[in-house]
């Protein structure tokens, strides 16, 4: 006799009636490693089987750089204009509302001053998921006035890019803004006050032709993909197949442009030795 | 532990040191004394060999397979504060040539150096120690780091001579060395020089120019390496002896001369031989030279400086 008996045959649960697991509960990895989403919070939001670092916004990085959390955020309400009437598919101010309606973001960039391990640091930080991390003005201004806060309060600078490149939408308003923030960078490396690049991934085309390279150091995370042009490009422009790594964190270091990779768990202590020992400090625990 | 041939001597007193050792655990003869005799011996030949060491032996000492290299010193003197750099923003991230920032005591320095490997394959990974002009470059960026911050440079000099490569030639090395000189000559911190281990030529003076230069005893400093003088001088490395001989390279000569301004005394029968004792002379001597250093400003630092190689040469007027 069996434990179990069935009576009617076939699935009868009505969809209504059926049971649903929450969303979100777990996360799955590129390389299909599964783990649950408190446990990924947990660790830095890097699935600890294979070590793939999970794509994390400006919230994640102030919650992993900055002491319990806390910070100032500089400049929140800067929004962008649209000062081309600018339209593809969409009317630029409509993609503009659709991304903060979505992301809760005023746009791609979030700065902030708070304290890590105890000292001021000033951080500015990408987030793609408003509009691909694109970089139109707002981006350009709020990293610019971010560097004029160091500036002013003498607080080492650290920008975190994580970004498709410049903003089309803003067409060559959007260039120029890598002029803007290289002119901020060049004056805060004049008065020796230390800035930290670390580009993550993706940072790609504007960024890396201004800020993300322009680092006293910079760092990156495992497998992050930086350059210039984007695989594809560079794939079908030049009909070559590309070398495996190409592009990667890793490729990059091997090829000078990064002083050091880091896993997300050990990001917090490296900078802040790194400014504890270029501005020779006694280092901090 | 490997030993080079005059090095024997030493081998057969440790081996017969430890042999008495071993019977004096297995069994119940009382060997203290004869332990004590053999340890006596074994310090007097060390002492005798290290005497009357050739110019060759010396060069042979200073490529000993077990001698410390760069990154041993760093880590030995710095501990966990060192954090090291790469790249030189430009092509690679040149494996010959290490650097970073570490502490000594309160004070952060920027370390510089050529690597060797302890095996064959790390060998090829560090290109034996001879860097290529992206090595130079990368030396360079560390520097100007340094310079900008305030930070003092050392500089830790093991090299053959920089790499003779096809890309090395195509990418300068030539230019890459030079800039460096150059730009040493002029850097507004102090720097710290010492020679590790091999001090061959233009790929030594790559990162060789400072205010300080030293040189560990039994590490060589010269234009070129015995060898290869030998092979153009006599057309054959057969005279690498004679060469060796001929060059002055040693650590005494090259004082003689005004190339270094300090001789590092390394422990009895070499720095292989107690590796804890060299590491803390070298960090002591690191800061004691610091010391010194830092009450100049920068345009004392520079002129005294430029003077010091300005009065190089010697010449009939």
């Amino acid at each position: 006799m069996s434990w179990f008996k069935r009576t009617g045959k076939g699935i009868q649960t009505t969809t209504e009636e059926k049971k649903d697991t929450p969303r979100g509960l777990w996360y799955k990895s590129p390389t299909g490693k599964i783990v649950d989403t408190k446990e990924l919070e947990q660790n830095f939001y890097v699935s600890p089987e294979d070590g793939y670092h999970v794509r994390i916004g400006s919230k994640e990085y102030f919650e992993i750089l900055f002491d319990d959390n806390e910070f100032k955020e500089l400049d929140k309400n800067l929004e962008s204009k649209d000062p081309l009437k600018f339209e593809d598919t969409k009317k630029y101010p409509d993609r503009l509302k659709a991304a903060q309606e979505k992301t809760n973001l005023k746009d791609a960039v979030r700065t902030a001053v708070g304290k890590s391990k105890g000292k001021d640091l000033v951080v500015a930080c990408m987030d793609f998921a408003f509009i691909g991390g694109s970089m139109g003005s707002v981006v350009g201004e709020k990293i610019a006035r971010a560097a004029d806060y160091s500036l002013k309060n003498n607080v080492p600078l650290m920008v975190i890019s994580k970004s498709g490149g410049a903003r089309m939408m803003e067409a060559a308003l959007s260039l120029m803004q890598l002029a803007k923030t290289s002119v901020k960078l060049a004056q805060l490396a004049d008065a020796c006050i230390p800035y930290i690049s670390l580009c993550t991934d993706p940072t790609t085309g504007g960024t890396t032709a201004s800020f993300a390279m322009l680092g006293d150091i910079n760092i990156s995370e495992p497998g992050a993909l930086i350059g210039f042009a984007g695989p594809r490009i560079v794939r079908d422009t030049t009909g070559k197949e590309l070398p495996e790594g190409f592009q990667t964190s890793e490729f990059l270091l091997e090829h000078g442009f990064l002083d050091f990779i880091t896993h997300r768990k050990e990001l917090k202590n490296k900078v802040n030795q790194y400014i504890d020992l270029i501005s020779n400090q006694p280092l901090r625990a | 532990m490997e030993y080079l041939e005059f090095e024997l001597p030493i081998k057969e007193l440790e081996d017969q040191l430890q042999k008495c050792k071993v019977i004096g655990e297995e069994s119940e003869v009382d060997v203290t004394e004869t332990c004590a005799q053999i340890e006596k011996k074994l310090a007097v030949a060390k002492k005798d060999i290290c005497k009357n060491l050739t110019p060759w032996q010396r060069v042979q000492l200073s490529r000993h397979p077990n001698r410390p290299y760069t990154l041993d010193y760093i880590h030995a003197i710095c501990g966990d504060s060192f954090l090291e750099m790469h790249g030189d923003r430009n092509v690679k991230d040149d494996k010959a040539m290490i650097g970073g920032l570490g502490k000594i005591g309160n004070q952060s320095y920027m370390f510089i150096g050529q690597q060797k490997g302890y095996n064959t394959k790390t060998r090829q990974y560090r290109n034996f120690g001879m860097a290529n002009p992206e090595g130079y470059r990368k030396a360079l960026r560390l520097m100007k780091s340094a310079e900008k911050f305030g930070i003092p440079v050392v500089t830790l000099i093991d090299t053959p001579g920089a790499y003779p490569g096809l890309e090395a030639e195509e990418r300068g090395q030539g230019e890459a060395i030079a800039r460096n000189i150059l730009e040493m000559t002029r850097l507004k911190v102090p720097i710290i020089a010492i020679v590790i281990g091999e001090g061959a030529s233009g790929g030594a003076l790559g990162i060789g120019v400072g205010d300080k230069v030293m040189m560990l005893e039994n590490s060589w400093y010269s234009v070129i390496s015995p060898e290869n003088c030998s092979s153009i001088l006599w057309r054959s490395w057969e005279h690498k002896e004679k060469a060796a001989k001929a060059l002055k390279l040693t650590a005494s000569d090259a004082k003689k001369i005004k190339v270094v301004d300090e001789i590092i005394k390394e422990p009895v029968g070499g720095a292989h031989r107690d590796r804890e004792k060299i590491f803390s002379t070298v960090g002591d001597t690191i800061a004691k030279a610091y010391e010194g250093l830092k009450k100049l400003s920068p345009t004392d630092l520079i002129s005294a400086r430029m003077d010091k190689y300005l009065d190089m040469g010697v010449f009939k007027d």
